[in-house]
């Protein structure tokens, strides 16, 4: 099974269940470089069971979730490595992972996948600016030498803290905190919480940036305002966003593909608008006016 | 005394202050209800007391001027705090927090500096105010002792201040360093020197051992297996007898000397060297400064630590575990990171411990060395150098001065031992700051790292780990 060109995640007949229950059933969808990918569908539809797939936290029962760094060419490589048994192949212009072999931490360090959690998870008793430093945990860590270099005091790891802070302090001029990076992360209001945790998934330097629900909670200006950060990210940094959100507003303005789920089930994909008019959709998630309820469930065939 | 905040029309909070008549009624009605309470509660308790006479009869006797006592005692103590302690607390909860004065920044500016200047300056300052002869007592009861106490708060509050970890048997890993270095000191005859950092490795290996299987392990679960780990190890040294000897524990383990200059009264002893009359002061003076310099030690890489990846990825677990996974942080690693950093301080003191003693026994490393360490970084305030040093010189230095309560003889009797209240007034005080301060001493958080201005965080939003 070729993968189109521009492909930056397949996921492949992705199966979770727990016990007798399943969340996600034979789900597969790709994820295109420097695109915005929504996953949208009602609650309990297995939405946030198919993220923590992606980033580790959950082991799927069946299934392959292979996510591509560089050449698009390097696709070739991948069946040999399902075969190999291994987590990852790095060749000349790029490399394969394979996510549902990887524990979480290195599906962040290694393949370079962020995400936000639907509850907001920051470091609360932490500084704004503590918070941004400690998603690039990786790099000062090799900076300290492991520590061993930073606590005699070398001026390498100084040098490298400086650059943290630089990178930390243009995410936080974009996100518009800068005068609020001294203050502990857990007193900002919930909408620059929700800002916050997308500048610390993105200072992780992520390929693919999963976001869960990151309109939840915010005002229309606020919603207006994180279109324009996602929009953003996409175009200036070229990375790709997957994201779950109720918002239309949001959803339907940002997105480049849209995945409809239902009961763990892929009802629908394409662009916004054919998804939008998809009377599965409209059927299970989206709903109509009331006065073309009847219009709607005839199209169904309901 | 103005009342900041309580303007008029501030809002709900600013109550009116109620009717002076009104509030000595309620206080004497509050201590009637509590005076008819005591009286209930002591009459069978301590107005009767029964007991055997000569011919071995049971008879009663009853101690009315004892109880009628006590209950006045309760009952003037209720009614001084229903009429001027509650009023006061309720003040101080309604007060807005006041800006930090002047004269108070300038305090705790100076006062890091201050203490360090004092605790270097220590011996001096003991020889000149208590005199020679008795300085031994002021500098190994309480400078020692306390130094001990400072520095294994300060690695314990690695573990449980800065990444969160409930460790209940942190004693564990000051035995690995008493018996490393007592028993490697006897049999190889190795130094002080060498051996210090032996017995810190060596400890910070137990710490990695006990990490591992704790790792998937939270809160109480996690306490649990840490005392039991403790308890394991205490067990270990009684039961395996042909390596340490048992309950009789190990004695004569060589001493520390001055670069190879033995503090005895020998012609080569130090003070034969030096020319000066010989006095067991010399040593105690020299040991007090290695475990100055080993506390020291302790607090600038702990402060180093803080401020690098390593002490943020360990405060970052402590707030959120999840989140910090999500973030390509490897949290086994710094979980056992934290284990080994805190466990390799108490093995440093540990093997201090052995030196400066002389003897270890299993009876020095109990479940109430490990609870009483845990309650000088509770008390102090997890993750606050300074706040757990004030503890221990508080709790440590607590107990050696309510060895001798004297006074207290003249007050209830000759026959009164005050050294068995000491715990009791001890536990008394615990409760009392617990009330006063539920986080801590100083339970505010230092920021590792600032953009602008350095500002602290407020205690309800740090996280106290799992």
């Amino acid at each position: 099974m070729a993968a189109a060109a521009d492909t930056l995640l397949r996921v492949e007949h992705l199966t979770m269940r727990f016990g007798g229950l399943i969340a996600v059933d034979d789900l597969s969808f790709d994820v295109s470089q420097g695109a915005i990918t929504a996953l949208i569908g009602p609650n309990g539809a297995g939405k946030t069971t198919v993220f923590n797939c992606i980033t580790g936290f959950y082991k799927p029962s069946e299934g392959r979730l292979a996510l591509r760094h560089g050449d698009p060419a390097t696709w070739g490589a991948l069946d040999a490595l399902t075969d190999s048994g291994a987590r990852s192949a790095t060749s000349a212009g790029g490399a394969l992972y394979l996510l549902e072999r990887m524990p979480d931490y290195l599906v962040a360090s290694q393949a370079h996948v962020a995400r936000t959690f639907q509850n907001i998870r920051l470091f609360p008793g932490m500084t704004v600016l503590e918070n941004l430093l400690v998603a690039q945990h990786n790099r000062l860590m090799l900076a300290s030498g492991y520590t061993l270099l930073g606590v005699l005091g070398f001026p390498v790891y100084g040098a490298a803290e400086r650059a943290a802070i630089d990178k930390a302090r243009a995410w936080l001029d974009r996100v518009g905190l800068t005068a609020r990076a001294d203050d502990p992360a857990g007193d900002l209001p919930y909408g620059a919480q929700r800002r916050l945790e997308i500048a610390r998934a993105m200072c992780t330097d992520p390929r693919l940036l999963c976001l869960d629900e990151p309109a939840a909670g915010l005002n229309p200006r606020e919603s207006a305002e994180l279109n324009d950060l996602l929009l953003a990210i996409r175009d200036e940094f070229g990375i790709a966003v997957l994201l779950i959100e109720h918002d239309m507003s949001v959803v339907m303005e940002i997105s480049d593909a849209v995945v409809v789920l239902d009961y763990g089930v892929k009802i629908a994909e394409g662009k916004p608008d054919e998804v939008r008019n998809d009377p599965k959709v409209i059927g299970a998630y989206l709903g109509v006016p009331e006065e073309h309820v009847d219009d709607a469930k005839a199209e169904a065939g309901l | 005394m103005a009342v900041l905040g309580n303007s008029a029309g501030e809002g709900p909070r600013a109550k009116p202050p109620a009717m002076p008549g009104g509030r000595v009624a309620a206080a004497l009605r509050d201590a009637a209800v509590t005076a008819l309470i005591a009286f209930g509660l002591f009459l069978p308790l301590i107005g009767f007391l029964t007991g055997v006479n000569g011919s071995n009869q049971l008879v009663l006797t009853t101690r009315w001027p004892l109880l009628f006592g006590l209950v006045a005692v309760v009952t003037l103590a209720r009614f001084v705090f229903s009429i001027a302690i509650a009023p006061y607390l309720t003040q101080q909860t309604q007060r807005s927090v006041a800006a930090p004065s002047a004269a108070r920044d300038w305090i705790r500016r100076r006062f890091v500096p201050f203490a360090i200047a004092f605790v270097i300056l220590y011996p001096a300052i003991v020889l000149l105010t208590a005199g020679f002869s008795r300085s031994v007592k002021w500098i190994d009861n309480f400078g020692i002792q306390i130094l001990i106490y400072v520095m294994l708060g300060w690695g314990l509050n690695i573990v449980v201040g800065l990444a969160g970890l409930l460790d209940l048997g942190y004693v564990a890993f000051y035995a690995v360093g008493a018996y490393s270095y007592a028993l490697l000191a006897k049999t190889f005859g190795l130094t002080f020197w060498l051996l210090l950092p032996l017995a810190g490795i060596l400890a910070s290996f137990w710490g990695v051992l006990l990490g591992f299987p704790v790792l998937r392990l939270r809160g109480d679960y996690l306490a649990i297996v840490t005392l039991a780990f403790g308890e394991i190890i205490r067990l270990v040294l009684i039961n395996w007898v042909d390596l340490t000897n048992g309950y009789a524990g190990i004695s004569g383990i060589p001493r520390p000397s001055f670069f190879g200059i033995p503090f005895t009264a020998d012609d080569d002893g130090f003070a034969a060297v030096f020319g000066l009359p010989f006095s067991p002061l010399y040593r105690v003076i020299f040991l007090y400064y290695i475990i100055l310099a080993l506390a020291f030690l302790t607090a600038f890489v702990t402060v180093r630590l803080r401020r690098l990846p390593v002490g943020r990825a360990w405060e970052a677990l402590r707030e959120d575990e999840i989140a910090c996974r999500s973030l390509g942080i490897n949290t086994t690693n710094t979980k056992l990171t934290a284990f080994a950093m805190g466990a390799m301080f108490a093995g440093f003191a540990g093997s201090f411990f052995a030196t400066r003693q002389g003897f270890i026994s299993p009876e020095s490393f109990t479940f109430l060395e490990s609870a009483t360490i845990l309650s000088i970084v509770v008390l102090g305030g997890m993750g606050s150098q300074v706040g757990v040093a004030i503890a221990a010189i508080v709790m440590i230095g607590g107990t050696e001065i309510m060895r001798d309560l004297g006074f207290l003889k003249q007050i209830f009797g000759p026959t009164f031992d005050p050294t068995q209240y000491r715990m009791l007034i001890f536990g008394f005080a615990m409760v009392l700051i617990m009330v006063w301060r539920p986080r801590g001493l100083i339970s505010t958080r230092e920021p590792s790292v600032y953009l602008k201005q350095r500002k602290s965080v407020a205690a309800d939003l740090v996280k106290e780990g799992h």
